[in-house]
């Protein structure tokens, strides 16, 4: 799962402090710039490095945090088959984080500063998952329209212009396409059920259609780093650009099963060969980003008690490990 | 945390006959929980059938400001291929 670049609007676009080496600068521009990758121990000016790592961490933490929606389904899934399949699903999760967390570490940053940074609210991630989780339904939409989302913004990402992050990526995305299949299958078998469990995945997909093309983060005209993360190759593709191919491949998904995307201004464009669509609520997702999405206050509190709740296990892992490492040195 | 726990690298030799490939890296207290976690982390789909994990720290990487003198040299001993050296066509197996 992924979200592009988040910030509060009234955040200050970034400057950068350092002044670089010109030269140095030009090399690098000129390497980006011929799809060269950039490796963890290659010179890079501070703005792509800081870029980077806000980035990659929110990528982290959220993959980290979206597996809490849906853990709390594991226990309430309809048959042992959807069980086995949500759990191996939520493991992936956190695996992607772990990928991603190993990747930003890469550039110079601890797992303890981006872990402390998450859990003391400073670290941003994916405004999808402040959102609650009500029905079976959800784990259907979630897997089916926020993991596609998810795929469409990290499938060009495999390309990205750093090293580690771009092999995450490859990792991530040979496993994320099951995610999706495996929650289009759940709307599938709820839109040709009964009338109720019909009912259910057209609720679920009214709630989770409008956060779910807001991930792809604010409109190109207000996403003022845009230019500068395409030329170095950070993004591939702008937020516009990507949440229309997103509405383009999902309506005929939609169409396909009998829901309707909850929007009255969806109207395929023959002009633009897409679909033109509603206006979106961006109000809604700036105060999401601010931290006021419905369950932002109740995802923290789980992930700091988890945390929380495994310190002993990390200290007794640490003490067993200082206890045989001092006694293999008296051997 | 009480203590940073150090990083491993990770190596994974997807079948017998090849080689063992980086895969990524894993935090863990000590060997035996860095070979877990790496299980847990990178071979969740029959990834390989072996895995060696490496203290990152024990690795001595080349500085990339080496890489001219390192590895440009080799560009101007073209004599070191095959194809430097031209071979009428009718000589064969050869």
């Amino acid at each position: 799962m992924y979200t592009t670049e988040l910030k509060d609007k009234n955040q200050k676009p970034q400057v950068a402090a350092v002044v670089e080496d010109p030269e140095r600068l030009a090399a690098f521009e000129a390497r980006v710039a011929a799809d060269d990758f950039i490796e963890p121990k290659d010179w890079m000016p501070e703005a792509y490095r800081k870029t980077l790592v806000r980035q990659i961490s929110q990528h982290a933490h959220s993959e980290i945090v979206g597996m809490l929606p849906e853990g709390n389904w594991i226990t309430r899934a309809p048959s042992l088959r959807r069980k086995a399949v949500l759990l191996a699903k939520v493991q992936d999760e956190g695996g992607h984080g772990l990928y991603l967390y190993a990747a930003a570490e890469t550039l110079g940053t601890s797992r303890e500063e981006m872990i402390e940074a998450l859990h003391s609210g400073r670290a941003k991630y994916s405004t999808i998952f402040n959102y609650p989780t009500l029905t079976w339904a959800d784990i259907g939409a979630i897997g089916w329209l926020v993991d596609g989302a998810a795929i469409m913004n990290q499938v060009p990402l495999q390309r990205t212009s750093y090293g580690p992050y771009a092999r995450a990526m490859v990792r991530v995305c040979k496993e994320e396409s099951f995610h999706q299949r495996q929650g289009y299958e759940i709307m599938m078998a709820l839109a040709g059920g009964t009338d109720a469990q019909k009912r259910m995945a057209q609720d679920a997909l009214n709630r989770w259609w409008w956060p779910s093309i807001m991930m792809f983060g604010p409109p190109d005209e207000n996403s003022p780093n845009t230019a500068q993360s395409i030329r170095w190759r950070i993004k591939r593709e702008t937020n516009d650009e990507l949440r229309q191919k997103f509405i383009d491949v999902t309506v005929p998904q939609a169409e396909a099963i009998g829901l309707t995307i909850p929007d009255a201004d969806l109207k395929w464009n023959d002009a633009r060969g897409s679909y033109d669509y509603g206006a979106i609520d961006w109000e809604e997702f700036y105060a999401v980003v601010r931290g006021e999405g419905p369950v932002a206050k109740e995802r923290m509190q789980a992930r700091v008690k988890a945390w929380e709740d495994g310190a002993w296990v990390r200290d007794a892992a640490t003490a067993h490990a200082a206890k045989h490492e001092a006694r293999e040195a008296a051997e | 945390m009480s203590k940073n726990w150090p990083l491993w690298e990770v190596f994974i030799r997807a079948k017998n006959g090849l080689s063992h490939r980086h895969a990524g890296s894993v935090h863990a207290a000590d060997a035996k929980m860095a070979l877990e976690a790496a299980r847990d982390t990178y071979t969740r789909r029959m990834e390989g059938v072996s895995l060696w994990v490496v203290p990152s720290a024990a690795i001595i990487a080349s500085d990339p400001g080496d890489a001219a003198e390192l590895f440009e040299p080799a560009a101007d001993k073209v004599y070191r291929h095959p194809t430097f050296y031209s071979i009428p066509e009718n000589i064969k197996n050869i």
